[in-house]
């Protein structure tokens, strides 16, 4: 799937973003940049929940205005909150599936091999509480599974995790999007996250989002803005 | 370091302790002394059980009515933004501070017999509208406690984490999903407690029964109480009703201690998000039709009072209002001075306690429960037992008012300045350690600055309660030396409800007044 922001502005609240860059099908792009700089804002607007005030997104050439988030062929990981507390793992799993947790058998088939797919076999039955940080990451993991949609968006839900966690969990991701052949935006602070997974990165900052370029190369050799945020390493 | 932790929670645990005592004492030992005193009394008469039956029944009533309602309104309120939006919600917050007596007034003005719906329906040939009993009681308790608990639930929408509405979306949630999901378990949370919280203040509101309720079948428990204590001058049977009315209390109380921890917030004002709701021009119709009429429901008795009472305040009011105003004025002072006291020093007393013994700490919240539950009338009446055989309880109206209704508003000051204080101790304890910052000097560097907002808001609450307060003062009080809305209720009584009423728009003003100063005063020079 081809992402194409043509000329797109996003407003949320006073703040704007800029976006005209286009990510080819399966890439899997990392999006840095400091805090404020409109990485969340990015993401958000992509899946439809800011609007936008001028350009438009588009998915493999068809423009997605006016299409609602739950009927734009992708999904977003939030920072927190990504599981409802009141609802077991196997149903937060099976709201990817039906939003009013109707499963039929083969249903329930599937989403029972999509948590033993990211790990969670046999835990099922548990509510969010009862899990660690990684497990509810996995959780929500097994829902964007289940859901199969072409783009995954991640706005750093692993950002609570210890470094060798979120090193599996980067790896979970990448094997998923492999399977699916999606494409993938991943919002990180880590350069080590965006080398792991992600071969081109996109520079988001003061309400600006460029192109994507390698990762490698940029790293490489930051531009002042990058570098700055980067710190000397 | 010899000079270890202890001498700086000395001052707090004394000031705490004897905090705990004058209140121990004003509801346990209330208890005990009406349990000694109730022996003669002990009995229930077919009066007494109809009592019991209308207390029971009103209070579950205004309780079930006032979340049903609120339920529409707080998600109107979550979902629509409108000019005005913020009024509205912060004038949500205003029946809690003013007095019964006026609500009634105003009420009557809206509702009553020469009312103005009467008045609309009498041309279509419908009879005048009667509200005294059952239905003015729940009516009002309506009007007091629909807003109350609209808050707590707009409270509750503003807190679904913003990523869940999000999440519905992006899942293609339907209205009900939608619903089921996110706001039906909310709802189960907040709603239990609300209702157990509405039920107890339903169970001790007094100025209502007085006003509304009456005769054989719309009596309550304190109403009986106050007939028997004035009227029949049967303290026995006084003593034992007060028994009665406290254990029901204590045990609502209880309930909702366990049921609606944090339900009691009563912080200023309420955070308002964004609305994210799934939604149609049917849905924003009937929103705006809910928000209509919810609005009229509170306005309007609070504009008929202005309207009626304007031109009195401009003729003249009568002459005794004045030096019954000046007498409302400082016992408004004096306990809110004093409840201001007891909620520092308890707050003190919770802190140090706090992660030591959990139990101890705990017994601080549950003697702010107690009072809760403890009426005003049960203190008042075993303080009038008590004063009795030593001195003429009728001249000690005014000191006992204060202390009484010190103690009355203390759970909620409470609510306010303990979370704050421990908060303090919590962010900046480890930093004043550090830097030697202790005892006096730790409080007026530390404490006071932090938490004069806090302390001047429930200052101020305390300050209005008080003002509005037709509770301990009906019993003891003398027609000579009563209070403002003691003499708006012998205005009412005397059928003069336009003097009432401009009564009533002094009474208001004050009780505002001495709120907003307090409140003001603890916001001035805050950096926070």
């Amino acid at each position: 799937m081809t992402l194409d922001c043509e000329g797109l502005r996003l407003r949320n609240g006073s703040f704007e973003l800029t976006a005209d860059f286009s990510v080819p099908q399966g890439a899997s792009v990392a999006v840095m940049g400091p805090s404020g700089g409109g990485k969340s804002s990015l993401l958000a607007g992509l899946a439809g929940f800011l609007p936008a005030v001028a350009g438009r997104v588009c998915l493999n050439g068809a423009p997605l205005d006016g299409v609602p988030p739950g009927d734009r062929p992708m999904t977003l990981l939030f920072q927190e909150h990504n599981l409802f507390p009141h609802l077991t793992v196997a149903q937060n799993a099976g709201l990817g599936l039906r939003p009013d947790l109707k499963l039929s058998s083969e249903d329930k088939a599937r989403r029972d091999a999509a948590l033993d797919e990211v790990g969670l076999s046999g835990l099922g039955a548990r509510y969010p509480s009862d899990l660690s940080g990684g497990q509810r990451s996995r959780a929500a993991l097994a829902r964007a599974l289940l859901r199969d949609r072409p783009l995954l968006m991640l706005d750093e839900p692993f950002a609570a995790l210890g470094p060798a966690l979120r090193a599996d969990m980067l790896d979970l991701v990448a094997r998923i999007r492999a399977e699916q052949g999606a494409t993938l935006l991943m919002v990180t602070h880590h350069p080590a996250d965006a080398r792991r997974i992600a071969p081109l990165t996109i520079f988001v900052d003061e309400g600006r989002a460029h192109a994507p370029v390698e990762t490698e190369v940029l790293l490489a050799d930051p531009p002042p803005a990058l570098k700055r945020y980067l710190g000397e390493v | 370091m010899a000079r270890g932790a202890e001498p700086v929670s000395l001052v707090p645990r004394l000031a705490g302790g004897a905090a705990l005592l004058v209140l121990a004492a004003l509801t346990l030992g209330a208890i005990l002394l009406l349990g000694a005193q109730a022996d003669t009394g002990w009995r229930l008469d077919p009066a007494d059980w109809a009592a019991l039956r209308f207390t029971l029944w009103q209070s579950f009533l205004s309780a079930t009515l006032s979340c049903l309602l609120a339920v529409p309104l707080a998600r109107a309120l979550f979902r629509r933004r409108f000019p005005g939006h913020r009024l509205y919600v912060a004038f949500l917050g205003a029946p809690f501070i003013l007095p019964a007596i006026v609500a009634v007034l105003g009420l009557l003005a809206v509702w009553g017999r020469s009312g103005l719906l009467s008045d609309l329906i009498a041309p279509l040939g419908f009879g005048p509208l009667d509200i005294y009993g059952l239905r003015g009681v729940v009516l009002a308790h309506l009007f007091f406690n629909l807003p109350l608990v609209t808050r707590i639930l707009l409270q509750g929408w503003v807190g679904i984490p913003r990523e869940h509405f999000r999440l519905a979306r992006q899942l293609g949630f339907t209205p009900r999903d939608q619903f089921r999901h996110l706001e039906a378990p909310m709802l189960r949370r907040s709603l239990s407690g609300a209702f157990l919280l509405v039920f107890l203040l339903c169970m001790t509101s007094f100025a209502v029964a007085l006003t509304l309720g009456g005769g054989p079948k719309a009596t309550t428990i304190e109403l009986a109480i106050y007939q028997a204590l004035r009227f029949e001058f049967d303290l026995g049977h006084a003593a034992f009703l007060a028994l009665i009315q406290f254990t029901l209390c204590a045990l609502a109380a209880l309930l909702a201690l366990g049921v609606g921890r944090g339900v009691l917030d009563l912080k200023g004002a309420v955070a308002v998000g964004r609305p994210t709701l799934a939604d149609g021009r049917v849905a924003r119709a009937a929103d705006r039709a809910v928000l209509a009429l919810g609005g009229l429901f509170l306005l309007l008795p609070l504009g008929m009072i202005g309207v009626r009472g304007l031109p009195e305040l401009v003729v003249g009011l009568p002459a005794q209002v004045w030096p019954a105003a000046l007498r409302s004025v400082l016992v408004a002072l004096a306990s809110a001075f004093l409840c201001l006291m007891m909620a520092l020093a308890l707050s003190a007393f919770i802190d140090t306690l706090r992660g030591r013994r959990a139990g101890l700490a705990l017994a601080g919240d549950v003697v702010g429960v107690l009072t809760l539950a403890a009426s005003p009338f049960v203190i008042g009446t075993a303080l009038f037992i008590a004063i009795n055989p030593f001195a003429d309880p009728f001249a000690l109206a005014l000191p006992v008012t204060a202390l009484v209704n010190a103690a009355m508003s203390l759970p909620f000051a409470l609510r306010v300045i303990s979370p704050a204080w421990t908060e303090i101790t919590r962010a900046y304890g480890g930093l004043s350690e550090s830097v030697g910052l202790r005892g006096w000097q730790r409080v007026r560097l530390l404490y006071w600055p932090l938490l004069r907002r806090p302390a001047g808001f429930a200052t101020g609450l305390s300050a209005a309660l008080s003002m509005g307060d037709l509770g301990v003062i009906a019993l003891f009080a003398t027609p000579d030396r009563g209070t403002l809305p003691l003499v708006m209720h012998q205005l009412m009584g005397a059928y003069r409800s336009d003097a009432a009423a401009g009564v009533a728009l002094l009474l208001l003003a004050l009780s505002a007044a001495l709120f907003w100063i307090f409140d003001r005063g603890g916001r001035i020079d805050t950096r926070l």
